[in-house]
């Protein structure tokens, strides 16, 4: 198979104007990946299914990762130097910069008839707030489905094009997205609800106030 | 008297009920038989589900028109508490995905982390990985033909006989890693304990007896003419849906597409064994049990070539850095083989002792996406034992 490097070449070809970058993975694995921007994701992977010379036919595995804000400090050393040219210290500058955080969706593909892979795809969405939307590969392979439902689900990425975008691992009233790294767990699941909170509230007046406790006690004591 | 007043009622004769009276609080009573489609809620508590497994099914007399998997009774979200805790630590969670795998699915973790740590694995452990992971297949298809047997409604026997064998094996388990099915037994770059000879003995005599009990079993479900008529033709799955939908394992290679990691991604020391890979013609669910059962007689051939080439050598990597194991930033996805499908860990490091990501592939969970599909024009009871020839654990499903 061809390297990544002329992968993207040939599709920056294939489609003019397309945002296809690839992202090394520094560590032995050396499984890099191409970096896809949201307006050519479908085309390219239609692209690269029905490629005689790729065939990647099989989508195995389709998960989500949270990069949230980060504080990137970079340093810049400057060596200060003496009349005869010599160092004398070495100072050094710290900047820090903001990363904006980003959900990304990865993408593993394989070629079952030609026997070559894994080709490895990421999209990523503009923020973590409020534009989280990322185009869905369902409508290229059907393995998608649930993988990007459940993507959804954790990750809270809405797939444009999606034929049946729903929770699928959590319940459909719950709120939040789990697997984000700043997700924090609720008190209680299991509360939810009743239709009777009004009838239950209105009862109260029915009942005693609640006996004098240690708290009524101190009150006294103050008076 | 009673009859004359009978015969003088006539229905058609009333007026019409008219809803339009003010302040009237009645009804119209629809009396009539329309035929409507009928929601069925199959599970999450019922034996045939394999677990807490639900689905919607829409029925039009009995024939399903839909069908919707509801999933996550079971969900506990492995996946964050993976990543809230170290390597090693998630390695014991691994068997807990699908219980009866316990052995494949560690292998699938050790080898994606070795991957990302670039850690290498002696020869001895290799093999003792191969000859866990067959005895494995067999463990897990033979009590799959015997709970599909039991979805048929061949009450008992055939699930008899299969757990009979299953408990053989279990033994074997326990003697090695001192649990029945969770064995938490791989590492990074190894195995935990060296087997024994004793114990290698005792798989030898399991691999030369298994035969003997494949043909028995055979004897009894393969040729019978209620489970040919209950099971061919039924749940059919077409090759390019099967591939499209990323469906593995032998429910992929019924469809008669040839995919067997074993043999494409040569992972391991597989690469050493003679062994063929069992395609079907149909894609229904006898292809799926019959694949089944000439995977379990490949896997004895295979069992019985890693007894006999097993080599001497230390069982894990002397180099292989158990506490304080900090793989360098990066990420790695590593499948294998497992028995129930491609099963898959994707992990990313960045430096720390926890892995930043760690994301399970579960072979069963993919394959669902095609129940639908295989379930439509068939009957509720068909829908029972086509999902139980998918083979679904739901400790891998919901994770």
């Amino acid at each position: 198979m061809e390297t990544l490097e002329q992968l993207r070449d040939r599709l920056l070809a294939r489609f003019p104007g397309a945002e296809v970058s690839v992202v090394t993975n520094p560590g032995p694995a050396a499984q890099h990946s191409l970096l896809l921007g949201p307006a050519h994701a479908r085309a390219i992977a239609l692209f690269l299914r029905d490629d005689p010379a790729l065939k990647l036919d099989q989508c195995s595995n389709v998960t989500g990762v949270d990069w949230p804000d980060k504080q990137i400090t970079d340093t810049v050393r400057t060596p200060v130097l003496d009349a005869a040219g010599a160092t004398v210290r070495i100072l050094e500058e710290k900047t820090t910069r903001l990363r904006p955080g980003y959900l990304e969706i990865v993408y593993h593909l394989y070629s079952i008839a030609l026997r070559h892979g894994p080709v490895i795809l990421r999209l990523r969405t503009t923020n973590r707030t409020d534009q989280v939307t990322a185009p869905s590969l369902t409508p290229v392979w059907r393995a998608c489905e649930f993988q990007e439902r459940e993507v959804f689900d954790l990750f809270g990425v809405v797939f444009d094009g999606h034929p049946d975008l729903r929770r699928i691992l959590m319940w459909p009233e719950f709120k939040d997205h789990p697997m984000r790294k700043d997700y924090v767990e609720p008190d209680d699941y299991e509360w939810e609800p009743t239709p009777h909170g009004t009838v239950l509230e209105k009862a109260k007046g029915h009942y005693p106030p609640p006996a004098a406790g240690p708290a009524a006690k101190t009150e006294e004591l103050k008076n | 008297m009673q009859s004359s007043l009978k015969s003088n009622f006539s229905p058609s004769a009333l007026q019409p009920f008219s809803p339009s009276i003010a302040g009237s609080h009645v009804r119209a009573v629809h009396d009539e038989f329309h035929g409507d489609l009928l929601e069925v809620s199959m599970g999450p508590h019922h034996p045939s589900t394999h677990g807490v497994f639900r689905m919607i099914v829409t029925l039009d007399g009995e024939t399903i028109v839909k069908l919707k998997p509801v999933f996550g009774y079971l969900h506990r979200n492995h996946e964050k508490i993976g990543e809230n805790t170290t390597y090693l630590a998630s390695m014991p969670y691994t068997d807990r995905l699908d219980y009866l795998c316990s052995m494949t699915n560690n292998w699938a973790y050790a080898l994606a982390v070795e991957k990302l740590a670039g850690q290498p694995v002696p020869e001895r452990a290799e093999y003792v990985r191969v000859i866990l992971a067959e005895i494995t297949r067999l463990l897990n298809h033979t009590c799959l033909a015997g709970f599909l047997m039991q979805d048929c409604g061949c009450s008992g026997t055939p699930l008899m006989y299969a757990f009979r064998e299953r408990e053989y094996i279990l033994d074997l388990f326990e003697a090695l890693s001192g649990s029945r099915m969770m064995c938490n037994y791989q590492r990074f770059g190894g195995c935990r304990v060296d087997p024994s000879s004793d114990w290698l003995a005792g798989a030898k005599k399991l691999t030369d007896r298994y035969g003997a009990f494949l043909d028995e079993f055979e004897a009894l479900l393969t040729g019978n003419e209620i489970i040919m008529a209950r099971t061919q033709g039924v749940g059919r799955l077409s090759p390019e849906l099967a591939v499209s939908a990323g469906v593995t394992g032998p429910m992929l290679r019924a469809t008669g597409v040839n995919h067997d990691l074993r043999k494409v991604d040569a992972y391991g020391v597989y690469s050493r064994f003679d062994f063929r890979v069992p395609l079907g013609d149909h894609g229904d669910v006898y292809d799926r049990y019959m694949i089944r059962v000439l995977e379990m007689r490949e896997s004895i051939r295979i069992l019985q070539q890693a007894l006999a080439g097993l080599p001497a050598g230390p069982i894990i990597d002397p180099g292989a850095k158990l506490r304080g194991f900090r793989p360098k930033p990066g990420e790695a996805y590593g499948r294998i083989e497992g028995p129930k499908g491609e099963i898959g860990f994707y992990l990313i490091s960045d430096g720390t002792p926890n892995p930043l990501r760690y994301r399970v592939r579960a072979p069963s969970f993919v394959n669902l996406t095609v129940l639908e599909d295989m379930c439509l024009g068939h009957t509720v009871a068909d829908a029972v034992i086509i999902l139980g020839s998918v083979d679904i654990v739901l400790g891998e499903v919901d994770r």
